[in-house]
């Protein structure tokens, strides 16, 4: 098995190689505005340092967000085109289990929330049990409203790290790393579990008026 | 810049991506032969909307190219690695609908090994003329318009020389087109339903205003702008006087006011710069006042008129793919790996190249970053 990795639905434009049992190499940037510019070259790197390759990649996981629109398609864009040309599977894996799984090495001491930012004064954000188990569906909501849902539950990621009032206790890694993209995946994959497709969780409708029309209907 | 010291490469096989605005578009094109020409259009989901919204288009994009990349591929009888590269829209368009095409086109050259054309918008709806009439005269005087731009732009080498001679200081022809379409409620894109309503109208009803065409006005620039609110204004003044609006007149009128400036503009800059090639491309293109009068014209002025199929006028992969196959036969430099979509690409800069092959120009890629990713 050769895996790459990569996720960007957050400011993290970020990269990895894993064999199965492995990260053979990765690479990890944060720049929230040029995921366009830094993906494919960050995959040559990583590529490069693995000594390997883009056609002996045998699988591509991306990150499927939730993420703010126009960065998180790059990385599905680019998975699924990886897919097509390759004739290899793609699949798709939440982003937040991913900050969650990398959260292991944190002494979280029991359930915890995952909060990225999603902008416009709202995070991502859902809750687990443990670093691998998700218990409730990824939501996009105000941190205000958000008190009573994750009361005394420690935070990771850099959504939470905004919002002190709402995540008080914030611990773990800020950014979401493909390293632990491709071993959550390996380690499902390896179990048999069915990954998620690589489809975008954007979890708003766009944005878009209905310009007002005119009252007269002319006879057609 | 000349050409370089090598041969012309005949022929190449080049596959083009477009996704500036509402099309998902993937050509093919083998030289000036046009092989497959595959669009999934998310019009429909922007009508109720009057006009494109963008991230409506995004969304769309992300969920067409492969799909769009497979059918084009069937369509054409070829596969991928037969390629000898691939082209995409760099800009200018919708930053986030463009960066999806380049970053499919992007993934797609890398996994495939074949080098990567980040290319102009307006030079290929130039360019796209070749499949129709072959290669290109030079120098081609051209009138690009459509929903995003109304523009007269002279080039000696669509690879790499491309003039802008005017363009519109206001709306798009397109446009104007789409908002008049709105206050006679026709529905969207306003294009061809006013082209249909006009036949049967009378383009002398109303005398609509001809803007930007005093003494003193740019010669070759469009303003119109206030042609369409002027016949908002008219329109209006019918209705609260409780009179019934003459849409196919209306319809008629207006666009007799638009291929009026449009035509006129295009022959004289044609004359004044001693071009007698005309082309004419872009969504609007496909009006067929336009081409009659554009053909009327020109004959009168001597004038060789160039107008693609309507298929090829509106945005679509093939054109980008014509592009694509022209800089590979003129030998310019691939782009690099970390190219990025320029919502603001200027005209002037056919193609976007690699780091140390800038042929001329330091325009800086800064450019609308902001609305990149708000
Ligand atoms: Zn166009």
């Amino acid at each position: 098995m050769l895996l790459l990795a990569l996720d960007t639905a957050t400011p993290a434009v970020t990269v990895a190689l894993h064999d199965g049992t492995s990260v053979l190499a990765s690479s990890n940037q944060v720049d929230a505005r040029r995921h366009g510019e830094l993906l494919l070259p960050a995959v040559d790197r990583v590529l490069a340092e693995a000594g390997t390759r883009l056609d002996a990649v045998t699988g591509v996981v991306v990150g499927v967000g939730p993420g703010p629109y126009t960065g998180l398609r790059v990385g599905l864009m680019t998975a699924d085109t990886f897919g097509l040309a390759l004739g290899v599977p793609v699949h798709g894996l939440c982003t937040l289990d991913a900050l969650a799984y990398e959260a292991a090495g944190t002494d979280l001491g029991g359930p915890f929330v995952v909060a990225t930012d999603a902008r416009r004064k709202e995070v991502y954000w859902a809750r687990y049990e443990d670093p691998r188990t998700r218990v409730t569906e990824p939501a996009v909501d105000r941190p205000a409203d958000l008190a009573e849902a994750v009361a005394g539950l420690p935070a990771v990621g850099a959504g939470a790290a905004l919002y002190p009032d709402a995540f008080p206790d914030v611990r773990g890694p800020e950014h979401v790393s493909a390293a632990a993209l491709a071993a959550l995946a390996a380690e499902r994959l390896a179990a048999g579990a069915e990954l998620l497709p690589p489809r975008p969780l954007y979890l708003r409708r766009p944005d878009a008026q209905v310009p007002k029309n005119y009252k007269v209907v002319t006879p057609k | 810049m000349a050409d370089s010291a090598a041969a012309r490469r005949e022929e190449p096989l080049v596959l083009g991506i477009e996704t500036s605005c509402d099309e998902t578009g993937v050509g093919i094109v083998r030289g000036t032969t046009l092989l497959a020409d595959a669009v999934a259009s998310s019009v429909d989901e922007h009508a109720r909307f009057g006009g494109v919204v963008p991230e409506v288009a995004s969304r769309a994009h992300l969920e067409a190219m492969v799909p769009t990349i497979e059918r084009a591929l069937k369509e054409a009888g070829v596969t991928a690695r037969d390629l000898d590269g691939v082209a995409v829209t760099a800009g200018p368009g919708l930053a986030g609908a463009l960066l999806v095409g380049v970053s499919a086109a992007k993934a797609y050259a890398y996994a495939l090994g074949k080098p990567l054309y980040g290319v102009n918008h307006l030079a290929s709806h130039i360019c796209v003329d070749q499949l129709e009439h072959g290669p290109l005269p030079e120098p081609t005087m051209a009138l690009l318009v459509s929903g995003g731009h109304s523009s007269l732009l002279l080039s000696s080498d669509i690879t790499s020389d491309v003039r802008p001679m005017g363009a519109t200081i206001d709306d798009a022809a397109g446009e104007a087109f789409d908002k008049v379409a709105r206050v006679l409620n026709l529905g969207f894109p306003g294009g061809p339903v006013i082209d249909r309503y006009a036949r049967e109208g009378d383009p002398s009803a109303i005398a609509f205003p001809r803007g930007l065409t005093g003494p003193r006005d740019a010669p070759y620039d469009f303003s119109f702008s206030g042609l369409k609110t002027a016949v908002a204004r008219w329109i209006e003044a019918k209705r609260a006087a409780g009179e019934e609006v003459p849409v196919r007149d209306v319809a008629a009128s207006f666009q007799e006011a638009v291929v009026d400036v449009l035509t006129r503009k295009a022959v004289r800059v044609c004359k004044d710069e001693g071009v007698d090639h005309l082309m004419i491309g872009g969504g609007v293109a496909a009006n067929s006042r336009l081409r009659a009068l554009a053909q009327e014209r020109c004959e009168a002025a001597g004038i060789r008129l160039r107008v693609p199929r309507p298929k090829l006028c509106t945005d679509n992969g093939a054109m980008v793919a014509a592009l694509g196959a022209e800089m590979v036969a003129r030998n310019r430099a691939a782009s690099a790996w970390d190219l990025s979509a320029d919502s603001s690409l200027p005209v002037t800069e056919s193609h976007v190249p690699g780091h140390g092959h800038h042929e001329g120009h330091d325009h800086v890629h800064e450019v609308s970053k902001e609305n990149l990713y708000s």
